[in-house]
C-alpha cells in the first residue's frame, strides 16, 4: 500500500473516514518511504514507536465516531518546536541532547486534534539559513533535480527538511517557521505550498526563538487546501504568548474554491530587479493572467521602500537573535565547555555549540545594539521598518486586496553553491519573501511552473493582516490552473 | 561604517563567544560584508518616523498577578549539564 504517501491529506482524512485504510496503514506506510529516503536527510529523528502509538489511538477515535479534523494524519515537525520526550535541537550542537519536559502549543493542538507525529524534521541552525545547509547534522537533499543531472539541490531554508519531506512524500503535512522567508522560499524551491501567517496569528510558546518580532509558524503541505486544514489547527490564541491574538480562526478550507472575481491584485513594480531571470517575470505574467481569468483585476502598485527590507532585516534579525541566544550559555541546558572562570565557560561554550553563521549573526546583532551603535543601526532598521509597513498599508487603503509577486529571484540551487565567500549573496534568497515579515502580514507560496531545467518555480501572495483566507481564495486559483508537480523519485 | 580586528575582538567578547586569532580575519571580512550592505539604509530619509515597536496593532494582554505554575525543579534541571539536587553548578564567580 505504499501509494497511500501519494495521498493528499483531504483524500486521506476522506479513506480514513470512510475505513478504506486505518491511520495504521497510513503511516507505516510514511515510516517506510522516510526509511528508504534516508539519503534526502530529511528527519534528525525518527519515532516510529510513538507514531504507531498515536495511529492506533487515532484510529480507536475514527471507530468511536469522535475524531478530530486532523485524526491520523501523519505529520513532520521541523525540530525548532519543543515535543515533550523528544529530543529538540533547532540543529544546533548547543541544544546537545535536549530533551523538553513540555509541548509547543502549535503541536499540542495538532495532537489535540487526532495528527500522528513520524519525526523531528531538519532546519537551518536556529532557522538562520536559506539552504539548510548550516544545520549541525548536515544539508537536507531536494526531491528535484536538473533535468539529466544527478547534482543534489538544496531545499531551501531554514525549513528545508519540512519543504524536502513534503515534495517527497516523507510525511502528508509539515509544521516550519518563517521568520524572513524559511516557509515560502522552501515551499517554491519544492513545489510544495507554504504560508506564513500574520504575525501573531499562531502561538509562538515552545518555539526555539529566533527573532521574536519577526518569527511565525506556518504549515508546508501539498495543496493550497491541506494547508489551510493544518493552519485551522495551529492557529488560535494562547495565554502564554502574549503578542498572539485573540481573534477566533476561521474554517480556512472554506476558502478554497471561492471566487476571486471583483478582487484587486497589486502587482508591485519594485520586485521588478534588474538581472531577474526572464522565466520569473514570465511565471509573475503567467500567474496575473490566471487570477485576471478567474475574474480579478490587476492594478500596479508602488512599495518605495522594497529595497530596504533585506538590509534592515539584517540589523533587526540579528539584533533580536543576539538577545535570544544569550541563554545559550553552558549552565542550564545544552553543550557545555570547561573555562577557568564562568566567562570561560560561556565563551568556550558558545565558541564550541554555534556554527559559523550564528556566530556571525550573534556578532553583528551584539554590535548594532552596542552602545554608540544603536541609534545608527537599530534605531534607524526600525525606522524604516515603520515605513516599510506603511508602504503596505497605503497599498491596502487603495482597496487592494491582496499582492501577487514572485516567491524566490531563482528556483534551488546546488548544494555549496552559494554564500562560500559573501554571506549577502546567500541572504538575497529572500528578498521577496523578507518585506513580508518586516510589516508582520501573511504570505503564501504557491507552485506556479517550473524553469529550463525542470527545476519548480513558486509565486507569493501577499495579505492584508489576518486575511489568510484571501490568499487561499486566490492560491487555489494558481495551484487549479498551474496544476500539481512532482518530483521523479532517485532516491 | 566597518570594523578592525580589535573591534572584533571586542564584538566576540560582548557576545560571549570565543574567538580565535586565527579566526579575526575572516569574521572581519564576513561582519564587513554585512555592514556594507545595510549601508544603504543611510540613504532613506527617516525624519520624524516612529521607530517600530510592535508590528500588529493590538493591546498587549496583561496577566494575572497570580502564581500559576511551579513546583517542577525536576524538570527545570532535567536537561543541565551539571546539577547538585535542585542546584546548577558553575565554576567559582565570587572569590
Amino acid at each position: 500500500m505504499t501509494d497511500l504517501t501519494s495521498l493528499t491529506l483531504a483524500e486521506a482524512r476522506k479513506g480514513l473516514a470512510a475505513k478504506t485504510f486505518t491511520s495504521l496503514e497510513l503511516t507505516d506506510a510514511h515510516l517506510n518511504a522516510i526509511e528508504a529516503a534516508r539519503v534526502l536527510n530529511a528527519f534528525v529523528m525518527e519515532t516510529p514507536d510513538q507514531a504507531r502509538t498515536m495511529a492506533r489511538e487515532a484510529d480507536a477515535r475514527i471507530g468511536k465516531g469522535d475524531a478530530g479534523p486532523l485524526a491520523g494524519i501523519p505529520l513532520g515537525i521541523k525540530d525548532l518546536f519543543a515535543t515533550k520526550g523528544v529530543r529538540t535541537t533547532a540543529c544546533s550542537k548547543i541544544l546537545g541532547n535536549f530533551v523538553p519536559t513540555y509541548e509547543s502549543t502549535i503541536t499540542s493542538q495538532l495532537w489535540r486534534d487526532g495528527a500522528v507525529m513520524l519525526g523531528k524534521l531538519n532546519n537551518d541552525e536556529f532557522a538562520m539559513g536559506s539552504s539548510n545547509e548550516t544545520s549541525c547534522f548536515g544539508p537536507v537533499g531536494n526531491p528535484w533535480r536538473r533535468d539529466g543531472s544527478n547534482a543534489t539541490l538544496v531545499p531551501g531554508g531554514s525549513s528545508g527538511g519540512s519543504a524536502s519531506a513534503v515534495a517527497a512524500l516523507l510525511c502528508m503535512g509539515a509544521t516550519a517557521t518563517d521568520t524572513g522567508g524559511s516557509i515560502r522560499q522552501p515551499a517554491a524551491f519544492t513545489a510544495t505550498v507554504g504560508i506564513k501567517p500574520t504575525y501573531g496569528r499562531c502561538s509562538r510558546w515552545g518555539i526555539v526563538a529566533f527573532a521574536s518580532s519577526l518569527d511565525q509558524a506556518g504549515p508546508i503541505a501539498r495543496s493550497t487546501r491541506d494547508a489551510a486544514m493544518l493552519l485551522r489547527s495551529m492557529a488560535g490564541h494562547d495565554p502564554k504568548d502574549t503578542t498572539s491574538v485573540d481573534m477566533a480562526v476561521p474554517d480556512y478550507e472554506a476558502a478554497i474554491g471561492k471566487s476571486v472575481k471583483g478582487m484587486k491584485i497589486g502587482i508591485p513594480k519594485e520586485y521588478r530587479l534588474d538581472g531577474m531571470p526572464a522565466e520569473i517575470e514570465k511565471l509573475w505574467e503567467a500567474g496575473a493572467a490566471w487570477l485576471k481569468a478567474a475574474g480579478a483585476e490587476l492594478v500596479e502598485v508602488s512599495l518605495p521602500h522594497t529595497k530596504y527590507a533585506l538590509p534592515a532585516y539584517y540589523i533587526v534579525a540579528p539584533a533580536e537573535a543576539s538577545s535570544n541566544l544569550a541563554r545559550y550559555d553552558g549552565v542550564r541546558y545544552g553543550l557545555r565547555e570547561q573555562g577557568r572562570n564562568i566567562n570561560e565557560l560561556y565563551e568556550n561554550t558558545r565558541a564550541e555549540g554555534f556554527g559559523a553563521e550564528v556566530k556571525r549573526r550573534v556578532m553583528i546583532g551584539s554590535y548594532v545594539l552596542s552602545a554608540g551603535y544603536y541609534d545608527a543601526y537599530y534605531l534607524r532598521a526600525q525606522k524604516v521598518r515603520t515605513l516599510i509597513k506603511k508602504d503596505f498599508e497605503d497599498c491596502f487603503a487603495k482597496g487592494v486586496d491582496a499582492i501577487l509577486t514572485p516567491a524566490t529571484p531563482s528556483a534551488a540551487f546546488g548544494i555549496g553553491e552559494k554564500g562560500g565567500a559573501d554571506p549577502v549573496e546567500m541572504y538575497l534568497n529572500d528578498i521577496f519573501t523578507v518585506t513580508v515579515n518586516m510589516a508582520g502580514l501573511p504570505g503564501i507560496a504557491v507552485p506556479a511552473g517550473t524553469d529550463a531545467q525542470g527545476l519548480p518555480l513558486g509565486l507569493q501572495l501577499i495579505g492584508r493582516p489576518f486575511d489568510e483566507e484571501t490568499l487561499f481564495s486566490l492560491g487555489e486559483v494558481i495551484e487549479q490552473a498551474a496544476g500539481r508537480f512532482t518530483p521523479v523519485k532517485w532516491w | 561604517m566597518s570594523v578592525d580586528a580589535a573591534t572584533v575582538r571586542r564584538i566576540a567578547h560582548l557576545a560571549r563567544i570565543a574567538v580565535s586569532e586565527g579566526e579575526v580575519p575572516h569574521l572581519q571580512g564576513e561582519l564587513n560584508a554585512m555592514l556594507a550592505f545595510v549601508e544603504q539604509l543611510s540613504e532613506v530619509n527617516v525624519e520624524g518616523v516612529e521607530p517600530m515597536t510592535s508590528v500588529t496593532p493590538m493591546q498587549m494582554k496583561k496577566r494575572q498577578d497570580l502564581v500559576n505554575d511551579g513546583e517542577i525543579a525536576d524538570d527545570i534541571v532535567a536537561n543541565a549539564p551539571a546539577t547538585e539536587g535542585h542546584f546548577f553548578l558553575v565554576p567559582k564567580v565570587v572569590e
